[in-house]
């Protein structure tokens, strides 16, 4: 069940031709993967690991050294809240402490309806809007306690659902790469002359 | 609180002096990630330029632009092109978006805000150096730059601006949008092209593995940061006598600064590169605007959280990057953190060394087991259970990551002269050493708030050894 479905190994196929070598594939192809099931499953990695022609080892090798990759269930929005220098000089700890209290669960942990996971964060690159927080990845800036309760409302009624996608869709489109005007990838060995454009006598560099 | 998409600054909020406007220009438009808004502002122009002038004199005047390369250690971007072994083929073209050191977001904005100028400039790079694919390697956790990058990038494939043929020419280059998934240390060139091999992301050791050289797939590869690239559509279109008429002779061109903290109006701002100081930027009208409550000013972080801090000594020192490693500090990737007289220092101290140790990828071993015993040191102070012998304990981990002086700035108050950047370092890239730069310079400015915090160490009791 929780392997790549049909039309996602038709994907996994259009992405690994993107690259020169396959193995560049695998980190998209796991974030396929999550967002198929919500999580990485041992059964995706091992599919994954089919595809790309590599031990199951090498993709769980490779998948845990990335923060972003769950492997267990995790809930429909992941909130992840800022702790590093300017959000903490302008009260991230207090916005997680209200989270804790407004989740009932502790900072790490999911709710018991599986809706919410909250997590501690480092710097999301929103330093200026401080202090900040993302739902999945996308960002909210100088979230008030109120507005947070508000997110929180929004999210648990389904009235941001456009907005933000479930946990594991990473955007809401992907790179389509038209057949007709794309270069393709081609194995570095099979590459020995200077592109066309590089005047043949001279090099570019 | 706003959310994603519609932004919190208004046009306007950068600074509005139209000549420095180099590459923020088109971020005020509700549209400015369009082609449409892009063609209609001047859009593409740099590209058909550098297609006109051939691929030598396009990366002739990159080199002339002097260019500094904005990922943080500041190399110049036409010399590094320089750096790929002659008649070498393929050569790869990686995109740095993998942005994320403490304080900096400029490379998020622009990718968001101006994803067409980014691909141009990808293109004007690929062009010149004979770079044959292009792989723009984008922080994961930044959902809105991968959704409006991929829109670009199909707008411009449809165009005919990326893919075979080029605007009728035989320049022929992909794209290829490519997804990170959440480590800092992949902000690293090395690790950056070990992760976009699908590996775990640790950098590798250079020499060898100088990615000029020996980069993805071990071919020469081109390792840009992404406002890097961000600069090379208008140094294309204006040539770069244009691009070298701003900012000084060593520091050439605007940059992108983000002030946050306790300042009046954070924000991220186009600077005049090399003339500009701190003092204007956290001071002045047209950015930071001062103090939060008109309180003082303790210290600031001048360059991302890895750099050493400064104190308000240091506030009329330009974005000139000698004149700041001899302060004893660095411009790094472009973020000003700015403390009031309300911050609790060790605290402050706290998040970034919390921050290092997290994201040590675990290669070597001062930065994985040196990070961790600094975290642990610091947490046992800020909780009220550190000893004096904490403090030294701190310098003494240090010096096993950055052996020999350690960079600081200078201050009055404490009759200190500053030791210039940079340091030494026992490790591979610069994550350890980052652990132990803003603790370092925090122990060293504010050790009196330290001491505030612990209790004296207990007393050395001697064991009396029997001899037989």
């Amino acid at each position: 069940m929780s392997r790549l479905t049909d039309s996602n190994v038709l994907l996994a196929h259009e992405i690994i031709r993107r690259y020169p070598r396959s193995k560049s594939a695998l980190i998209p192809l796991l974030h396929l993967s999550q967002e198929q099931n919500g999580y990485v499953t041992n059964d995706a990695m091992r599919h994954i690991a089919e595809l790309l022609d590599i031990t199951p080892a090498e993709v769980i090798g490779t998948a845990t050294f990335y923060e972003m990759f769950k492997f267990e269930p995790v809930g429909t929005y992941v909130i992840n809240v800022c702790q590093t220098l300017s959000c903490a000089l302008m009260g991230a700890d207090e916005l997680m402490h209200h989270a804790e209290d407004v989740l009932g669960v502790k900072a790490g942990s999911t709710t018991a309806d599986g809706m919410f996971t909250l997590e501690p964060a480092e710097c999301q690159a929103a330093c200026t809007e401080a202090p900040c927080l993302q739902v999945n990845y996308r960002h909210q800036y100088r979230v008030t306690t109120a507005e947070f309760d508000e997110l929180v409302d929004g999210l648990r009624s389904g009235r941001l659902a456009d907005e933000i996608p479930p946990h594991g869709t990473l955007g809401r489109n992907r790179q389509n790469l038209p057949a007709d005007r794309t270069v393709g990838a081609v194995p570095p060995e099979d590459v020995t002359e200077a592109p066309d454009w590089i005047p043949v006598a001279g090099d570019a560099s | 609180m706003t959310a994603q998409g519609s932004y919190a600054w208004t046009p306007g909020y950068f600074y509005d002096w139209e000549s420095t406007e180099i590459f923020t220009g088109r971020f005020p438009y509700e549209d400015s990630y369009t082609l449409d808004r892009y063609l209609e502002t001047g859009g593409y122009e740099g590209l058909k330029r550098a297609l006109e002038i051939g691929p030598e004199a396009m990366s002739g005047e990159v080199k002339d632009s002097t260019l500094l390369g904005r990922g943080g250690a500041g190399f110049p971007a036409g010399v590094k092109w320089g750096f790929t072994p002659q008649g070498v083929w393929p050569r790869y073209l990686v995109v740095n978006g993998d942005e994320s050191e403490p304080g900096t977001y400029k490379d998020r904005l622009l990718m968001e805000r101006d994803p067409h100028q980014l691909i141009e400039g990808c293109l004007i790079a690929c062009y010149a150096a004979g770079l044959s694919q292009c792989f723009l390697y984008v922080r994961g956790e930044m959902a809105l730059a991968h959704e409006r990058i991929a829109g670009a990038l199909d707008e411009a494939y449809a165009a005919g601006y990326v893919g075979t043929d080029i605007l009728g020419t035989d320049f022929s280059v992909d794209i290829i949008l490519h997804w990170g998934a959440g480590a800092y240390v992949v902000g690293e060139e090395t690790a950056l092209i070990e992760s976009l091999e699908g590996e775990r992301g640790m950098p590798r050791l250079k020499p060898p593995y100088f990615p000029a050289a020996i980069g993805l797939y071990g071919q020469p590869t081109i390792v840009n940061n992404v406002e890097t690239l961000a600069n090379l559509p208008y140094i294309a279109a204006n040539g770069s006598a244009a691009y070298t008429a701003i900012g000084t002779e060593t520091s050439p061109g605007t940059r992108m600064i983000a002030v946050s903290g306790h300042v009046k109006r954070p924000g991220v701002y186009e600077i005049v590169n090399g003339s500009t100081t701190f003092r204007d930027l956290i001071y002045g009208d047209d950015f930071a605007q001062g103090i939060r409550d008109d309180n003082d000013l303790k210290a600031f972080v001048p360059g991302g959280g890895s750099a050493p801090w400064f104190l308000p000594d240091q506030l009329d020192i330009p974005f000139e990057g000698k004149e700041a490693s001899a302060a004893g500090s660095m411009l790094g990737s472009g973020a000003v953190m700015v403390m009031d007289s309300t911050t609790d220092i060790p605290e402050a101290a706290l998040t970034l060394v919390r921050f290092y140790a997290h994201e040590s990828c675990g290669k070597c071993v001062p930065c994985r087991e040196g990070g961790t015993w600094l975290l642990r040191i610091v947490e046992r102070i800020c909780s009220g259970h550190g000893t004096t012998a904490d403090l030294d304990q701190i310098l003494e981990v240090g010096q096993s990551i950055c052996p020999g002086d350690m960079p600081h700035a200078s201050s009055e108050r404490l009759g200190l002269e500053a030791v210039p950047f940079p340091y030494k370092m026992t490790t591979i890239c610069f994550v350890g050493p980052s652990a132990y730069a803003p603790i370092h310079s925090a122990l060293t400015l504010f050790r009196d708030e330290f001491e505030a915090k612990v209790s004296p160490s207990p007393k050395r009791v001697r064991i009396p050894v029997a001899v037989a």
